[in-house]
């Protein structure tokens, strides 16, 4: 609670509105002990007295009645109204929404369909028709404002419900014996709760305004007593002669409305935990660069070589060392592997190489990547972007997130060929069809009018792959191609991607976290563990001989399939999180060999030219 | 002793159907598939994406109910889809340990709600209860008054597993308990469940897609394709000497450090469709050993070697 | 394409027939003697007999709604009491008025709106992004009939640039200018509202856009920044906002009533007022179903645009 009061009033727009309504209400609060004219004794003689005249310091209305008086207590009235049916259309709303949600099937699709044609209507409508049944009155605006605003609560709350009630903590409550009332009111209910104090904070400033509004045309509160919608419709006769009787409720519905929706979006920021990350800001085009060291001189080495690279997510006062000086470079025709668990840095410094990381929150700090001998990081968007699938292309997880869902693949295989080179559409068309030929798609002529939809997943990551090879690129990027697939499916694509590397000399960099995949497509492979490299090497010496102690340890829990029944060895621990690392090594606090030179200082990588281990203590000696 | 007894289980989700709910047609998740499970005893499944594992699995514990079949529980029958009463005897371990806890609710009151609904023990006794769990699963006490989403994915699964020992069955499902966790983690929980097996001699069902981990924990493995049991038998022989073609397919998938990289070989990579489901064998349209029978005729399970079966016309040598 | 949107209007015919039940129900429960209620003032003895033999009010509450229901699909939405005239003409008459005055204020609003998002959005907490968002709190917040009487106190009273009100001058009147100059006021106070929430709502849809897996595939493979903006990211930010502009368009149709009687538009949401306070009944049962079906109607056209830019929808 003090967590959500902090985090609202560091929105300073939220804090404004605040401080506002509260002004408001209070005075709505007070107004019975004011010493106040009687909002509703007309003296003819006074009418239309202007603003500031004596005795009434907001001047009077038509009638000659007080019209700071009127306005608050018709304040007082608009904001009890609007306050009642919106906590009614709440509670009845999200009752309905819950029960259609958690229970699904038939009772949700009966009262849907009631809600749905409760919404088919424009909602005046269907105000104005249940106040023509039950006759122009305040009370009847109020049942007519909080019916109409049912739907939209039931259906809010049923579309988070319906995700809730499929989470697998629903399951577990049914097996733990609870009854289906119990579920909903002790499992569901707290967590929808947010969204209910959400969509009733976004919705009182509307409830205020139509309850205003149907006073306006003369169907809510009935003369003399006033609100503020009725105040301005008895006004608007006299809008051009004595404007500061509707510019005086008006501008009071305004500030009212305002300031709700002001507070609205601060407690929707504040409860909305994907908000609350910073999650919803926008990715640039190109990961930002501010590197605050020196930029590692060239060196010859590799086609694509990325040299102390360090890479950082800077979450609030939180800095994330994801990738932190990590060397790697891969050679024409090579297959280079680089395997680590989640959070060790793989992916990050995959992504880092084109710019591709989300920034914010990442933020490349040091080092260099060099293609041809050009610093990529240091390059303008546009020659990046030149070499962004042209020279370097990746392919990425999850086929099914990765094509855009609403393009054919044959046109997404088309932009990528057409963004590098100036061919007419047919002759792009006729190459995207030899790409899917290459990658083995039967029928790539009607293939290529799918959509991603109408495609299985191994189908899906062969046009993945397919679009990676469109410009010939030297270098090709695998981050996890097969984590998603089947074994069956995750066999062919690798053996596919090996015969296409061997083909066309193409360079892999190959994400993985599967030691087997490593050792069947990979020439080299990197472990990383906690943003660095720990060991790096040819792939037959380091399964054969793994000289640090995590990778050794890391290879003895991978069961093999030939082994039979039997105990597994485990490293105890977890990895250490990456923003608060120890010094030196990163993993002597589960090692066994770990002794007190290992949590001090920089551990360098040191081994033969092509064998290197980041360990004081290692399982074999390097020389 | 039998833990487990499935007669002719199946289930069929109705597709279509409007308001009036008169479904057309249905999706055989599950095929009518019969199988026992001795008490002690760890039953891997292995099968792919689609191929109804979980559905079986939601059945086996009454969160589902079965459109056909029986399932008995060391001799009695539970009919009736209730979870409260599959609960005692039957309990379940998700895939993904974070979503399997309520985010709102502290460890304890996690832990609290089966020692309540199922056994209604006081306050006291219900925390004895937790004291000796957490003890069995290595779980510190002070966690009990944290919220779950203070838990990295390894330790979430050990409350998991307590939430579903609080409950005391006699069979657990372990729905790809470890396939959400890293590596160096899964072994410490696999070990952790082979553990608890012995000490409160419980009957495992082990759920997974990950070949060389159901291999390392199972006595016997049942392989399922397209809503079928393929083949069933044990651990040691079904990936070593497969008698259907399908489970070498799978076998000769399994990246294995040392083994050479090649596809293996199968006619068609795509599943068959549900909606559209082929007459005969499901697997003949992948099968390079397919005839005109399998197109035709749907094999049945029949006992091939001393210990396993399998549904198949021409099935391998062993 | 031709069986998607005949599934639609098929699947019309029961929200159609929902509306009616709903309008019906609403209706019954007017309390008393309905034919005195429905009357109101109005009612002398011979008006009151002929709407019982009429509306068959001495049957059951389910014979009523057939009879009613039956002479609605004929074309006979019965009698207006207060205007001596059949409800159906008089409806037509109106519908005209209020669909010119919502159709521009629609199109205002979406055009406006999205734009303003996008320009919001790919913006993000820059100059452009902070007025956008100041300017569309205030316009959301500000109720549309205030804003409309002060744009006639300042436009039209003090600067004398526009008509007060009305839809076409009443000498020399009539022709297209005129009707534009009598429209620019009233939709404009009508849009300024939906383009506040479809400029939020495009906001956020783009930046939800903008963080999927395929836009960081589109830029990986080289594909130019604007164009990775306004093709890939709008068109997925598409799929969610274009259902909330046949949500808006029912809120533009709504605030219509409120414009129309600030600026006298003789439209239908001024008749149903009037009739409700007059308590025409008959006026208004007819009114709010064929408004609520000519709203049905062009969500189904919505439904259709949806289904064009989203290949997943097929059934």
């Amino acid at each position: 609670m003090t967590t959500f009061l902090k985090l609202l009033f560091r929105n300073r727009l939220a804090a404004v509105g605040a401080v506002v309504l509260a002004a408001i209400l209070l005075l709505a609060l007070i107004t019975p002990i004011l010493p106040l004219a009687d909002p509703d004794v007309t003296a003819t003689a006074d009418r239309f007295q202007r603003p500031f005249s004596t005795g009434h310091l907001l001047g009077t209305d038509h009638l000659g009645r007080d019209l700071l008086s009127r306005l608050l207590w018709g304040t007082r009235l608009s904001l009890a109204v609007g306050i009642v049916a919106a906590l009614v259309a709440a509670t009845i709303g999200s009752g309905i929404g819950i029960v259609a949600g958690y229970f699904g099937g038939r009772t949700d699709n009966i009262i849907m369909r009631g809600v749905d044609m409760l919404m088919a209507f424009p909602y005046i409508l269907l105000a104005l028709a249940i106040v023509a049944a039950l006759g122009p009155g305040l009370m009847n605006a109020l049942i007519a404002v909080a019916a109409v605003n049912i739907p939209f609560f039931a259906r809010n709350i049923r579309g988070v419900t319906v995700g809730l009630a499929g989470r697998e903590f629903i399951d577990a409550a049914r097996l733990a014996g609870m009854g289906h009332t119990r579920i909903i009111l002790t499992e569901l209910l707290p967590n929808v709760l947010s969204t209910i104090v959400i969509a009733m904070s976004t919705t009182v400033g509307w409830m205020i305004l139509e309850t205003a509004g149907l006073s306006f045309l003369g169907l809510g509160s009935q003369p003399p007593q006033a609100d503020l919608g009725s105040m301005l419709g008895e006004a608007r006769s006299a809008l051009i002669t004595n404007p500061h009787t509707s510019v005086v409720p008006g501008i009071m519905i305004f500030l009212i409305v305002m300031s709700i929706n002001l507070l609205g979006d601060g407690v929707r920021d504040a409860l909305d935990p994907r908000l609350r990350s910073g999650a919803l800001t926008r990715p640039r085009a190109v990961t930002l660069v501010d590197r605050r060291g020196n930029v590692p001189h060239a060196d010859q080495k590799g086609l694509l070589n990325i040299q102390q690279l360090e890479t950082q997510f800077h979450v609030g006062p939180r800095v994330y060392r994801a990738v932190n000086k990590v060397s790697l470079h891969v050679n024409p025709g090579e297959a280079l592997g680089v395997i680590g668990e989640s959070g060790s840095g793989k992916s990050v410094t995959a992504l880092s190489v084109m710019g591709l990381v989300a920034s914010p929150p990442g933020v490349i700090t040091g080092g260099a990547v060099r293609y041809e001998g050009e610093d990529l990081l240091a390059a303008s968007y546009d020659s990046l972007r030149r070499k962004r699938g042209n020279n370097v292309a990746y392919i990425f997880q999850d086929p099914l997130s990765t094509l855009h869902p609403l393009y054919r693949v044959g046109d997404q295989l088309i932009e990528a060929i057409q963004a590098h080179h100036k061919v007419p559409d047919a002759e792009a068309k006729a190459r995207a069809i030899e790409l899917l030929k290459a990658v083995r798609i039967p029928n790539p002529e009607s293939r290529i009018r799918n959509f991603p939809h109408e495609m299985s997943g191994g189908m899906r990551q062969r046009v993945g792959i397919a679009m990676a090879l469109a410009n010939d690129p030297d270098v090709i990027i695998a981050d996890e191609p097969t984590t998603a697939l089947d074994v069956t499916v995750q066999a062919q694509i690798l053996s596919l991607l090996d015969d296409l590397r061997r083909e066309r000399g193409l360079a892999i960099i190959f994400i993985t976290h599967d030691f087997g995949v490593v050792a069947q497509l990979c020439d080299r492979v990197a472990v990383m563990y906690a943003g660095r490299i720990v060991e790096e090497g040819p792939t037959a010496t380091i399964l054969e001989h793994p000289a640090h102690p995590y990778t050794k340890r890391l290879m003895a829990c991978v069961p093999e399939l030939g082994g039979g029944k039997r105990e597994l060895a485990a490293i105890p621990g977890l990895p250490p999180v990456v923003s608060d690392l120890p010094p030196g090594c990163a993993f002597a606090p589960r090692c066994t060999k770990a002794t007190e030179a290992c949590q001090q200082g920089e551990i360098d990588l040191a081994g033969t030219a092509t064998h290197t281990v980041r360990c004081i203590h290692p399982e074999e000696e390097l020389a | 002793m039998t833990a487990l007894k499935v007669r002719d289980l199946s289930k069929t989700f109705p597709i279509g159907g409007g308001l009036l709910g008169r479904a057309r047609a249905g999706v055989r998740a599950v095929r009518p598939m019969s199988f026992e499970v001795q008490t002690g005893e760890t039953l891997g499944i292995v099968g792919e994406s689609g191929c109804g594992k979980s559905t079986l699995a939601r059945m086996l514990v009454g969160l589902l109910e079965p459109t056909t079949g029986r399932i008995e529980i060391e001799d009695r029958p539970l009919d009736n889809a209730d979870p409260a009463a599959f609960g005692k005897l039957i309990q379940y371990v998700f895939q993904d340990p974070v979503s399997s806890l309520n985010p709102r609710k502290t460890i304890k009151q996690i832990m609290e709600a089966p020692l309540k609904r199922l056994y209604g023990l006081d306050a006291e006794e219900r925390m004895g209860r937790i004291r000796e769990i957490f003890a069995s699963v290595n779980l510190r006490e002070e966690f009990l008054d944290r919220y779950p989403h203070e838990f990295s994915g390894g330790q979430a699964q050990r409350i998991g597993i307590a939430r579903a020992l609080a409950a005391a069955p006699r069979i657990i499902i372990l729905d790809e308990p470890v396939s959400a966790l890293d590596v160096s983690v899964q072994a410490q929980v696999l070990n952790l469940l082979a553990g608890l097996r012995e000490e409160f001699n419980l009957t495992y069902l082990f759920i997974s897609h990950d070949l060389a981990v159901v291999e390392a924990v199972s006595d016997r493995i049942m392989v399922l394709y397209f809503g079928s049991v393929v083949e069933i038998g044990p651990a040691e022989e079904v990936f070593k000497t497969p008698r259907h073609p399908y489970t070498k397919l799978l076998a000769d998938s399994a990246p294995v450090v040392g083994r050479a990289l090649s596809a293996p070989e199968q006619k068609d990579s795509e599943l068959p469709d549900p909606l559209n489901p082929p007459t005969g064998c499901a697997f003949a349209g992948r099968c390079p050993r397919a005839t005109e029978r399998c197109l035709t005729a749907e094999p049945e399970l029949k006992p091939l070697g001393e210990h396993q079966l399998a549904a198949c016309h021409h099935p391998l040598e062993g | 394409m031709g069986a998607y949107i005949l599934k639609r209007l098929i699947s019309a015919v029961p929200v159609l027939l929902g509306i009616t039940i709903i309008v019906f129900l609403i209706m019954a429960m007017i309390p008393g003697d309905p034919a005195t209620a429905i009357l109101g003032s109005y009612a002398t003895p011979e008006n009151v007999e002929k709407l019982n033999r009429d509306l068959g009010l001495d049957q059951p509450l389910i014979n009523r709604y057939f009879i009613w229901l039956g002479n609605m699909l004929t074309g006979d939405f019965g009698r207006s009491y207060s205007l001596n005239r059949p409800v159906l003409d008089e409806i037509l008459d109106r519908f005209n008025a209020t669909l010119i005055l919502a159709g521009v204020s629609f199109v205002m609003c979406s055009v406006l709106g999205i734009l303003a998002g996008v320009v919001s959005a790919t913006r993000q907490y820059g100059f452009a992004d902070k007025a956008i968002t100041f300017i569309v709190l205030i316009g959301i917040s500000v109720p549309s009939f205030f804003l409309g009487m002060m744009m006639i106190l300042l436009f039209a009273v003090n600067l004398r640039l526009l008509p007060v009100s009305g839809m076409y001058a009443i000498y020399g009147g009539g022709d297209l200018p005129d009707l534009a100059r009598h429209l620019i006021m009233p939709a404009t106070a009508l849009a300024v509202v939906a383009t506040g929430v479809i400029a939020r709502l495009s906001r956020s849809a783009m930046l939800e856009v903008l963080r999927q897996d395929y836009i960081r595939t589109a830029r990986a493979k080289g594909v130019d920044e604007r164009r990775v903006i306004m093709g890939h990211a709008l068109r997925a930010a598409m799929v969610s906002i274009i259902p909330v502009l046949g949500i808006q368009a029912g809120f533009v149709l709504s605030g219509s009533v409120y414009i129309e009687i600030v600026f006298q538009w003789p439209g239908v949401g001024r008749m149903l007022v009037d009739a409700i306070l007059k308590r025409d009944i008959i006026l208004v049962q007819g009114g709010v179903v064929f408004v609520a079906g000519a709203y049905v109607f062009f969500n189904i056209v919505v439904d259709v645009a949806q289904s064009l830019l989203d290949p997943r929808i097929k059934t």
